[in-house]
């Protein structure tokens, strides 16, 4: 195991492909003999401060660290602690870092964990921030990308919804990027395309190929996942964009049936309706076993930070 | 032509935009100085047509990062008995901090008013830099 302690994880690139390697290693080990890691974190405090809603995220965080023997803390709703009363992110982790033993944050203001770790004495995780990262949803992606397809490079990924605000595609576009071979193809609306500034940094620091659609039907027949998110209505200022731009891509069987027997449809969950329901029992729709598999990943990652092994 | 005396010793910024001398001048906080200081505008040039001049007495310590960002053609002399003794070179800053406000409205930078904005050049022809925080990009314009 490649030591991490103390490290903080704000941003994918915050790991190389080694260390992200040694994650994967152990996560796998974890997801085939569970009970071997039933003590690893044994008297170790996990503070999960979600001051945005979160499902998969916060419970799965919670579930690795409760199945490594430790114990957890924190909030799921901003307006139940100090933050209501107008206490600043600083404040807070200055805090609680004396409460727990590694922090996860996620929080709707873009930059914020980055702001936090300034802050925190004990390893911090971004499990979110606005738009911008979400790190330990790629390092899920990862797995379930390396435990179905057995690599993580010279993949043809096709990324469909919303990819300005999409975190989620931001953080593993960026991260798959890293690996040889890539081809992107990025299908949204006009108003939803991916960031400027991120495709640059593809073009500039990679050696990935992007392709932009207008149809999902155009990639569907060459890749080898389709990266499925939805349009997320948090994200918008105006509900009438919203409304307009909602159902812009459903997967359903039809458009299925031109995808490659053993293409992968993930989709960082919640979805709202743009995987219809008829898909789930296609095997090739892995997204709840990506949601499982997202607990291995960060019982790995937090064993990695707190610097424990024990085996 | 107005005459404007020669300063003993202080700051000369020279070859500012016509136009732009009273915004720099608000935006370093000359008027609070407490030194004398002389805005002088719409000045003939041979290299800018008109240009516009700011001259502080006993007082040499210019934030020439912010100079560098609104224009190359500004030249800092340190003045020091009346000759210039140091010509301090503008350039446009690697990494800024402070000087003004990340564009993107979602950023903690515009949330946390104790955080100090912190950008780094992304591009210096557009002058446009990338948020430490949220890693957009913004570009700067002044006027």
């Amino acid at each position: 195991m490649i030591d991490l302690r103390g490290r903080h994880l704000i941003s994918p690139s915050d790991l190389d492909l080694r260390e992200i390697s040694s994650i994967m290693s152990l996560a796998q080990s974890m997801q085939q003999n569970l009970s071997s890691y039933a003590s690893l974190c044994r008297g170790k405090i996990l503070a999960t401060l979600f001051y945005e809603p979160s499902t998969r995220t916060k419970l799965s965080f919670e579930s690795a660290m409760l199945r490594m023997g430790g114990n957890i803390l924190g909030f799921s709703d901003a307006s139940t602690s100090a933050v209501s009363k107008g206490e600043s992110i600083a404040d807070t982790i200055r805090v609680l870092d004396s409460y727990a033993d590694i922090v996860v944050m996620r929080h709707p203001k873009e930059g914020a964990p980055k702001l936090a770790a300034q802050y925190s004495r004990v390893p911090l995780i971004n499990g979110g921030d606005g738009g911008h990262q979400h790190p330990t949803q790629t390092l899920t992606d990862l797995l379930t990308i390396h435990m179905y397809l057995g690599r993580t490079s010279h993949l043809k990924v096709a990324f469909c919804g919303d990819l300005k605000y999409g975190r989620t595609v931001h953080s593993l576009i960026e991260t798959l990027a890293r690996y040889p071979g890539a081809t992107f193809y990025l299908i949204s609306p006009e108003e939803l395309r991916l960031p400027p500034r991120l495709k640059e940094h593809l073009e500039q620091h990679s050696d990935c190929a992007l392709i932009e659609c207008r149809r999902m039907e155009e990639a569907l027949p060459a890749v080898d996942i389709l990266y499925m998110t939805r349009i997320q209505k948090e994200r918008f200022f105006n509900e009438a964009d919203y409304l307009r731009l909602k159902n812009s891509y459903v997967l359903d069987s039809d458009k299925l049936a031109q995808a490659k027997a053993k293409m992968l449809v993930m989709h960082p969950l919640p979805r709202v309706n743009e995987i219809a329901y008829e898909i789930d029992s296609d095997p090739r729709a892995v997204y709840f076993k990506q949601a499982e598999l997202g607990v291995y990943a960060r019982m790995s990652l937090m064993a990695h930070l707190l610097g424990v092994d024990g085996l | 032509m107005i005459e404007v005396a020669a300063i003993k010793k202080g700051t000369v910024i020279d070859h500012i935009a016509a136009g732009q001398g009273l915004w720099i001048f608000n935006k370093l906080n000359l008027g609070q100085l407490g030194h004398p200081v002389v805005l002088l505008m719409n000045v003939p040039s041979k290299r800018l047509g008109k240009k516009d001049i700011i001259k502080i007495e006993n007082y040499t310590d210019v934030d020439t990062a912010m100079l560098g960002l609104i224009g190359s053609s500004i030249t800092v002399n340190i003045i020091e008995n009346e000759h210039v003794v140091d010509k301090v070179p503008v350039f446009i800053p690697d990494e800024v901090r402070g000087l003004f406000s990340c564009g993107n409205p979602r950023c903690v930078t515009n949330s946390d008013a104790y955080v100090i904005p912190l950008f780094h050049l992304h591009d210096a022809r557009s002058l446009a830099y990338v948020c430490e925080y949220c890693e957009e990009i913004t570009k700067v314009a002044w006027k």
